[in-house]
């Protein structure tokens, strides 16, 4: 996994609660075996005035010129700033793989999907819930200010403003021991590979028709 | 022992350990696999040259992009190529690495949510995870369920475990009965109306209440499938004689001894008496009216009779901006009557309404009918090759293609529209799924969430229709 230290990175402002999983990456863009190559497809209903197809380059389709992302004053962002309940809806990690196709490595919002929170940090994306009264006044500097960007930094959970001032904000203990360390979560798992076979071994004794009733013919 | 509630049951009888830093190891009992989430999971073991700790924990099959229409010319015939490679990627996968599939020409195939209990492979007690955040589901049968990302899917794959942070408890208990004609679906749509769709976020919901406990199986399992909706990633119902019923006999479940075994085991699986929970919701079953979603989120529902809201009445300026959007995407006026929304197509499917029960409601709705002249397009796609071969054998495919529905073949088909069934841009569609959201069900389409009855009755109607005030044929 990639790695999360500290980014300085301009501020997209999408200003709409609620944005769920499929306006992030509709549906036909599922279809991918890949990790890659979502990002011309973020947010494509929004983006573009046309239907968007699977496997299809986007180059000539006609842009929406109201939509944030298309502004040239937000060119090479790479933090998004959101409303409450981001990412809600379905569990399609091509949600956070498009974001950060695209150059996100940081979501910024009052309130987070679960499954969506979780997903962002397998992929060296930092998700950051903030008050809302903080989101919305930094909805309003970066809406004042061309070329707005934010200092973000990990390892001290705090985020610097073009002014000068810090904010700070929470992250799980092991999930910043992940991105710091752009760690395989699988690996770490492993480690404790002893406990799970002893879980393993009393579970079978004690629910045993949870076990082998699965068999490929 | 301090009273525990029936989700703090299945977080501790599944905890492997606590890590130092918060964090937990989950031991994940059963993972249900499907196209769409899985190919970049195997790849990922076949990069780190990991193998699967525990092949007899998965059960595969191929739902999201399958077609609906005749499949006798197999997975090659599928028209779209990136489907085609989909769906085959899951069958090599599964051929490679040992994995149970049910494939897409096995009367056994359908949706992963109707398949898993169907088969007896989600049991009471388990951990039951899945690329797919319906999961929530199969929390009907008393099990801890939910939906993860793909990095989760090869993490279950290879370690059998999710790290996981343990969820706060609500309890939503829905006293006394609903009414005649009340579905599961109703009931669900009326608790999301309630408390939104982030009002779950952070817990696992248990449903509880006389109401919850008079449903089958088939309406718990709408109920806990929308759990998601309303924010929680998982839903839990609690173990009764209706789940031992339910499951006693089928393929995947114990048998003799063993079945004694477990349900002697699965007697425990409920809250305690004294239980605490971190929320508790009560809502009055007989409050819960047919419900009809106008807008872009589950939440946007009211009940049929009323009328769409006006965001001029809304104080909080984020949500009236939700609302004034989702009029205009929905092509609605603020203050009109639900009834009167011009209906072009009705779609009955999905893992929320796609099961036997589903399917005979709308049939006992529109038995000796026709659908209206202006419903362009109506079809039933049942959740499963079994569920179809049964709807076949009691004679409800004629009920429906003598009304001018379709009778399609096992698949998510336009809940989401991954396949070739799509809704047209602009188009108002009754549906029995599950999300409204922009473009869900087809680019510019426009989704109405409602129970299967009330979708059959709009689909003779040509727009929505009080269930109670249509006459239904007897079974």
């Amino acid at each position: 996994m990639k790695k999360f230290t500290e980014l300085n990175g301009i501020v997209t402002p999408l200003d709409r609660a609620n944005v769920d999983t499929d306006m992030i990456i509709p549906k036909q863009f599922l279809k991918s075996i890949k990790r890659t190559g979502f990002g011309q497809n973020l947010f494509d209903e929004l983006r573009y005035l046309d239907e968007g197809h699977a496997d299809t380059s986007c180059e000539g389709r006609p842009l929406n010129t109201d939509f944030v992302m298309n502004q040239s004053r937000y060119a090479g962002t790479s933090v998004l700033l959101a409303r409450q309940n981001f990412g809600c809806g379905s569990s399609r990690e091509h949600a956070p793989w498009a974001l950060d196709d695209y150059g996100y490595r940081c979501v910024i919002a009052p309130s987070f999907a679960d499954i969506f929170f979780n997903n962002c940090f397998k992929n060296g994306l930092l998700p950051i819930v903030l008050g809302e009264e903080i989101v919305d006044k930094l909805f309003v500097e970066t809406f004042s200010t061309e070329g707005y960007s934010l200092n973000i930094d990990l390892p001290s959970q705090t985020i610097t403003t073009p002014p000068g001032e810090k904010i700070s904000f929470e992250v799980e203990k092991f999930r910043k021991h992940c991105l710091l360390n752009g760690l395989d979560e699988i690996g770490v798992t492993l480690e404790s590979e002893d406990d799970i076979r002893a879980y393993e071994t009393k579970r079978r004794v004690a629910a045993p028709w949870l076990f082998d009733a699965i068999k490929a013919q | 022992m301090t009273a525990r509630t029936l989700y703090d049951k299945l977080w501790d009888s599944h905890l492997v350990k606590e890590r130092e830093d918060g964090s937990s190891i989950i031991y994940i009992d059963r993972q249900l696999l499907h196209e769409v989430t899985s190919p970049q999971a195997f790849e990922g073991l076949r990069l780190a040259k990991r193998k699967p700790w525990r092949i007899d924990a998965n059960l595969a099959t191929p739902d999201h992009n399958v077609p609906t229409t005749d499949r006798s010319g197999g997975v090659e015939a599928i028209s779209d190529r990136v489907s085609r490679i989909q769906v085959q990627t899951l069958d090599d996968n599964c051929d490679e690495f040992g994995v149970l599939e049910f494939k897409m020409q096995d009367k056994r195939q359908g949706i992963v949510h109707v398949v898993g209990p169907e088969q007896g492979a989600t049991l009471p007690g388990m951990t039951v995870v899945c690329g797919d955040s319906h999961t929530s589901t199969h929390g009907a049968f008393g099990a801890l369920a939910h939906g993860i990302g793909t990095s989760e899917v090869e993490h279950v794959l290879a370690t059998q475990t999710l790290i996981q942070k343990k969820m706060k408890n609500m309890l939503v208990r829905v006293n006394g009965s609903v009414s005649e004609l009340i579905t599961g679906k109703d009931i669900v749509l009326a608790i999301i109306g309630k408390i939104g769709t982030a009002g779950g976020t952070g817990y696992a919901i248990e449903f509880g209440g006389q109401a919850i406990q008079e449903l089958s199986m088939e309406g718990r399992m709408t109920v806990c499938n929308m759990a998601i909706e309303a924010g929680a990633r998982a839903g839990v119902i609690a173990v009764d004689q209706t789940t031992i019923d339910y499951v006693k006999g089928r393929t995947f479940a114990p048998k003799g001894e063993q079945w004694d075994l477990a349900v002697a085991n699965w007697s425990d699986l409920h809250s305690d008496v004294d239980a605490q929970f971190d929320k508790v919701i009560e809502i009055e079953g007989s409050s819960i009216e047919p419900q009809v979603s106008w807008g872009t989120s589950p939440e946007m529902v009211v009940a049929i009779g009323e009328l769409i809201p006006d965001p001029e009445k809304e104080p909080d300026p984020v949500k009236r901006e939700s609302i004034e959007r989702a009029l205009e995407y929905m092509g609605l006026k603020a203050g009109m009557p639900v009834n009167d929304i011009q209906l072009d197509s009705v779609f009955i499917g999905s893992c929320t309404n796609s099961r036997i029960e589903d399917i005979r409601a709308a049939a006992q709705v529109v038995k000796g009918k026709k659908i209206a002249s202006t419903i362009e397009q109506a079809m039933v796609v049942p959740g499963s090759g079994l569920i179809k071969q049964q709807a076949e054998e009691e004679g409800l495919d004629t009920i429906f293609t003598d009304a001018g529905i379709e009778w399609r073949e096992p698949g998510c088909s336009m809940c989401l529209a991954m396949n070739a069934d799509k809704l047209a841009s602009g188009k108002h569609c009754a549906a029995t799924s599950n999300r409204n959201f922009e473009g869900r069900q087809g680019f510019g389409g426009r989704t109405h969430l409602v129970s299967p009855a009330m979708a059959a009755a709009a689909a003779i109607a040509g727009h929505f229709v009080d269930i109670r005030d249509v006459e239904i044929a007897q079974s």
